[in-house]
């Protein structure tokens, strides 16, 4: 091995071993506990978990019991998020339509996950034509705007809850794809991959027990800013009507219900607007802290914008 | 060869495809190490040592083109389907690499990366795989092994990573143990006793090794035999005591001479003027013929030396062998 090639491993092995180990999870855990922003985005997700699993029961009255004498009445005691155009209560519709917004987002980008990881984990390690292949099917995938994509792929396989989680979930499959072969591309170059070659270790077995664990950090980033724009892809797939269909409760169609009487009953849209806002939010607060702790090049600038 | 080689190579040439155009990195090495033996590969940077035993055991890079033969406990090798080859590298060959920081995996308990191979080649379970972790660890000399086996890399310094790495090289007791400048990215006290290690756990279990390195002194305390190579060819090749005592190459000469000496002479070293050839442009002669410091007739530059005897067992690709002080003979 030449003067330089092993410089090069040295530098990659302070990089590995400050960017791996339990070592870092733990240390990640608590720089995260003393984030406020990160604490505060956890709340705001643990708060969402419990609704959606107990959102049926928290809801004061039945998503839709329809009491068309006490239509479109501001936010009161009794209703406090105010009522809709057939007299529904919208807060029990925001709490129940947030298990649909969850479920959404976690199995959509399940789906994005399971797959992309797989495709770029095979890509990244073998190279060669399957890496060629692979990554430009992801590109003509990548090539699209998200919710065309979504849209084109809804109206193939027909409107509903299952689709969208499909459609969402193809989506965003090739970010996983890509972020995993990068990763895999520096780390199938490491000399312990060598060393589980050299005693010959089967491909799928390095790959699952040497690749895959020396990248999660960047992935366990992506998963979580990803369910932030699942659930504003579902949304949005909601809003055009191409979602959960009527009349189960979802925040993107209650908006676009509610998008009609803007100007008599802002109520209709503000609730699950901010509902929507918060989750994503909070999705998005907990990724970039955990962004931050787990990669450490991005550590270095959150560290000096914090010292400056 | 004998039958009781361990590893056996024959006429093993290695050609690397480069945008360049191919380099040779190995041509026609013949070397063979038998069981409870060390043969010492040694080298400048880019002479083929390292290429040569990859290539031998499969684990070249895709782009190079392996000719020869190599016998690995009788079994010819170059023939076997991957999958075959692949098995029987991960149950009879153990490798220990240079640098034991990125040897080892930093996500993974060492008591996991030891036993891998034994996990994947003998089919151990979990529970005996982690006792047989510890006793890994503690014939490899790491102190109280049994709490150690929990421990991840990072929690180990550069000497202990290596002793590790020794271990999990022997997890199905190799038949050979290929060290790879196990000693290069350590500081010279644990140098020696990893030296001490192998040797010692060599004595204890008989395994065949090869030992690639470019230090001088590594090889004349441990090695049996010791091959000499040079821009993908051996130069000297034979009994560890003959070639030190009694080299027959101006190279091999040169090399020793290099080498720093304790006992006050100079307070320069000596070094070998110019530099290697590369592997994508070899001379058609001698590939050391530019800094030979005999520099024999035209002879040497235009047609290669054979490899020739000058005493039992010893070989030397020279056309003058002896002549090792400069001077042109006629």
């Amino acid at each position: 091995m030449s003067e330089r090639q092993r410089v090069d491993h040295q530098l990659t092995a302070t990089t590995t071993s400050s960017g791996g180990g339990d070592g870092q999870l733990r240390r990640a855990l608590s720089a995260l506990r003393h984030d406020p922003l990160a604490l505060t985005g956890s709340a705001v997700l643990a708060l969402l978990v419990v609704v959606g699993l107990a959102g049926s029961w928290l809801a004061p009255s039945g998503v839709n019991d329809v009491d068309v004498d006490r239509m479109l009445q501001p936010p009161s005691w009794s209703h406090p998020f105010g009522t809709d155009e057939l007299g529904r209560d919208v807060l029990s519709r925001v709490l129940v339509a947030a298990r649909v917004s969850l479920q959404v987002g976690l199995v959509s980008v399940g789906i994005a996950l399971v797959v992309g990881v797989t495709l770029g984990l095979f890509a990244g390690y073998y190279r060669g034509w399957l890496d060629n292949v692979l990554m430009r099917c992801m590109d003509v995938l990548f090539a699209f705007p998200v919710l065309l994509l979504a849209v084109a792929i809804v109206a193939v396989l027909g409107p509903g809850l299952t689709t969208a989680m499909i459609a969402i979930g193809v989506v965003y499959t090739p970010i996983f794809a890509r972020v995993t072969r990068a990763g895999v591309l520096s780390v199938r170059e490491q000399v312990f991959v060598r060393a589980a070659v050299s005693i010959g270790a089967s491909d799928l077995r390095i790959m699952r027990r040497h690749v895959l664990p020396n990248i999660a950090a960047p992935l366990i980033v992506q998963t979580s800013l990803s369910l932030a724009f699942a659930i504003l892809s579902e949304a949005a797939l909601s809003f055009l009507g191409l979602g959960v269909q009527p009349p189960a409760p979802a925040w993107g169609r209650m908006l676009y219900d509610g998008r009609g009487f803007v100007t008599e009953a802002w109520w209709l849209g503000v609730f699950p607007g901010a509902a929507i806002f918060l989750t994503v939010l909070a999705f998005n607060l907990v990724g970039d802290a955990l962004r931050d702790v787990l990669d450490p090049r991005q550590l270095t600038v959150s560290e000096a914008r914090r010292n400056s | 060869m004998s039958d009781r080689a361990v590893l056996a190579v024959e006429d093993l040439t290695v050609t690397i495809g480069t945008r360049r155009g191919p380099a040779r990195a190995v041509a026609g090495v013949d070397w063979s190490v038998r069981a409870g033996e060390t043969l010492a590969l040694v080298g400048e940077s880019g002479s083929g040592k390292s290429m040569s035993v990859l290539a031998a055991t499969g684990l070249a890079p895709r782009s190079a083109r392996v000719t020869g033969r190599v016998h690995l406990l009788g079994t010819e090798l170059t023939g076997l389907p991957g999958e075959d080859r692949r098995r029987m590298r991960g149950r009879h060959v153990g490798f220990v690499f240079q640098d034991p920081m990125t040897s080892l995996n930093p996500v993974l308990t060492v008591g996991r990366q030891v036993t891998e191979a034994g996990e994947e080649h003998l089919g151990l379970t979990r529970r005996a795989a982690r006792a047989r972790a510890v006793e890994l660890l503690d014939l490899v000399g790491i102190p109280s092994p049994a709490e150690r086996v929990d421990a991840y890399p990072h929690q180990f310094s550069g000497g202990m990573r290596q002793r590790v790495v020794i271990a999990m090289a022997l997890a199905c007791e190799p038949d050979l143990l290929i060290a790879d400048e196990p000693t290069t990215a350590l500081d010279v006290t644990t140098q020696a006793q990893i030296v001490e290690l192998v040797a010692d756990l060599q004595r204890r279990l008989g395994t065949a090794v090869v030992w690639i390195t470019h230090d001088l002194g590594v090889v004349a305390g441990i090695a049996d035999t010791v091959a000499v190579m040079y821009a993908g060819r051996i130069l000297e090749q034979g009994p560890v005591d003959a070639v030190f005592t009694n080299p027959s190459h101006p190279y091999t000469t040169a090399l020793l001479a290099a080498r720093p000496d304790p006992d006050g002479g100079g307070d320069e070293l000596v070094t070998i003027q110019g530099s290697p050839p590369s592997p994508l442009d070899l001379p058609a002669g001698c590939a050391f013929w530019p800094r030979c410091p005999v520099r024999g007739a035209a002879r040497c530059e235009h047609e290669l030396p054979p490899l020739v005897p000058v005493a039992a067992d010893h070989h030397v690709r020279t056309f003058y062998p002896h002549h090792t002080d400069g001077g042109v003979p006629t």
